[in-house]
Parts: structure tokens; C-alpha cells; sequence
């Protein structure tokens, strides 16, 4: 199968719409058995009692929102490299979703934190450094809205993002590099799990969960862009409203 | 399981403002968003339909 063929809008379009129903059904349902398993098998924590159930959007929510800006970054590298119209649009199509989950990962933390630590926020280098990812992709999304010539646009936004990369291990290393109120890694791949055995399962479920949701939202706002940046993608249409344009000619 | 009953589930152990705060925020932010693409849709094709249309009857005259 000759995959360099999708790179074109036109081969991806109609592949992205089969695609999505797909990821859309697998993410609700691994959504449906990680909160069964996160709410009722996994157990109390000993010493956080049920306030760390929390940890199954936040971790998710927190990996995605790293994860999601290396994707586009390597989308926006990828672009620049090849000049790929098809690239640029799916580093557009992945920064709102990355946000979303970054400004997820700030606020189930401020729900975990005033219980656990007696405040909402504290300045540590955790919390200051996703605070920071959010912005960058505030960043990221205003800049491309601010620059009318497309292909402009892309290049800034992209050159912008690639730029921003080096935040994402800061963030991930914070809680080693600096002595931080956030609790460090519970899951290492040095050193395994500390967690219970179904308190990691349930987490790991809802991490894959999201990943899939992730994927079906992202083609989906390729798609549109897709449609908003040709004029005339015919390909998408209905056979009889091309019918219809034709018989008004 | 550990909830004997509804409302134990609920309370959470005291935590179930924070917990559920969460999960209602997660919950509230992906439904916008796939309701918000799902419009964004909806307008994209709709103004691809006019330009298709409207351009066809211009280079009929």
C-alpha cells in the first residue's frame, strides 16, 4: 500500500472521515471501563483516601497536553522540511485539543492540590511549567489567527512551536530537577509502577481513552480545515449537488 | 467495591466536590468540543456548498 498518497488533502479527506467513527467507538468505550475500574475496583489510597481518584483525568489530561505539543511540533517540523500543506494543517488541527488538555491538567490539579496541599495553585516548577505549555499554545493558535497569508502563517506558528519543544521535558523532569510540592512520578519506566495494580490499570485505560479521542477530534478538524482552505473541494460534496451545479450552468 | 451506598459514592469521602468537579469539567470540555467541530463543520460545507453554486453561475452568464 502506497501510504505517500494520503499526504495529498484530497486522498486524506475522504480517509479521515472513515477513519474517525472508528476511534470515536473505541475511545467511549475504553472511557466506559476505565471509570468503572477507576470508581469501582480500583481501592481507597491509604494515605489520600478517595480525593486521588482525581489521578484518572488529571494524568491522562497531563500526558496528553505534553504529548499532543511534541506531535505538533514534529507536524510543524515536518512541514517545513517537505513544505507540506497536509502537515501544517494537522499541526493546526492538534494545537485547540492540546490546550484543552493542558488547561484540564491545571484545573483537576487545582482540584487535587486544595484538598491535599490546603491550596489551589502554589508557584512550584510542575505547576509553573504546564502553565507555561498553555500559554505556548495560547501562543501557537494566536499567532496563525494574526497572520492573514497562509502559508506565513504556518511558517511562524511552526517555526514558533518547534521553539517551544524544550519546555515539554522541563516539565516532564520538574519534579526531579527541583525540589516540588507535586508529588513525583508514580509511574516510571526506570523503575515501574508504585501504584496499585488496577489504580494503574484504570489510569492506563483512560490514557489510551483519551489518546483515541484525541486522534478522532484532530482528524475531524483537519477535515474542516480541509473544506475552510480550498475553495472548492468538490471531492467532499454530494453527487447531486454537483448535479445541480452543473444543470445551472 | 468499597460504596455501600449511592450517596457514599457521591460524597466520595468527603472529597466529592474536587473529584466530581473534575470529572464534570473533562466531561463538559470534550462534549464542546466535538459540538463545536461538529458546527464548524456544518458552516465549512455550507460555504463550500454557496461557492460551488454561486461559482458555477457565474461562468454561466
Amino acid at each position: 500500500m502506497n501510504w505517500s498518497k494520503y499526504s495529498a488533502p484530497q486522498a486524506f479527506y475522504p480517509l479521515a472521515g472513515r477513519l474517525i467513527p472508528w476511534f470515536a467507538v473505541v475511545a467511549v468505550a475504553l472511557m466506559g471501563v476505565g471509570l468503572y475500574m477507576g470508581f469501582f475496583v480500583a481501592p481507597t489510597d491509604f494515605q489520600q483516601g478517595e480525593s486521588y481518584r482525581i489521578i484518572f483525568v488529571h494524568v491522562p489530561a497531563a500526558w496528553m497536553s505534553m504529548f499532543l505539543y511534541v506531535v505538533m511540533a514534529i507536524w510543524a517540523g515536518v512541514g517545513m522540511g517537505l513544505n507540506a500543506r497536509l502537515s501544517f494543517m494537522m499541526a493546526q488541527a492538534i494545537a485547540p485539543t492540546g490546550a484543552m488538555f493542558t488547561f484540564l491538567a491545571l484545573l483537576t490539579g487545582a482540584m487535587w492540590g486544595k484538598p491535599t496541599w490546603g491550596a489551589w495553585w502554589v508557584w512550584d516548577a510542575r505547576l509553573t511549567s504546564e502553565l507555561i505549555l498553555l500559554f505556548q499554545y495560547a501562543g501557537v493558535m494566536l499567532l496563525r489567527t494574526s497572520i492573514d497569508d497562509m502559508r506565513r502563517a504556518d511558517r511562524s506558528s511552526a517555526v514558533f512551536s518547534l521553539v517551544g519543544v524544550v519546555n515539554v521535558p522541563i516539565i516532564y523532569f520538574s519534579v526531579q530537577w527541583w525540589n516540588t510540592l507535586h508529588q513525583g512520578a508514580s509511574v516510571s519506566m526506570s523503575t515501574g509502577s508504585k501504584m496499585a495494580a488496577t489504580m494503574l490499570m484504570a489510569m492506563l485505560i483512560m490514557t489510551v481513552a483519551f489518546w483515541f479521542y484525541s486522534i478522532a477530534v484532530i482528524l475531524a478538524r483537519v477535515r474542516c480545515i480541509v473544506v475552510e482552505r480550498d475553495s472548492l473541494p468538490v471531492w467532499d460534496e454530494k453527487p447531486a449537488v454537483i448535479q445541480e451545479a452543473v444543470e445551472a450552468r | 467495591m468499597q460504596w455501600g451506598s449511592a450517596s457514599e459514592f457521591f460524597a466520595m469521602g468527603g472529597y466529592g466536590l474536587y473529584v466530581w468537579t473534575s470529572f464534570l469539567a473533562t466531561a463538559l470540555c470534550m462534549l464542546w468540543e466535538v459540538l463545536a467541530l461538529w458546527r464548524r463543520r456544518v458552516a465549512a460545507r455550507a460555504e463550500q456548498r454557496a461557492a460551488l453554486l454561486g461559482g458555477m453561475d457565474e461562468t454561466a452568464t
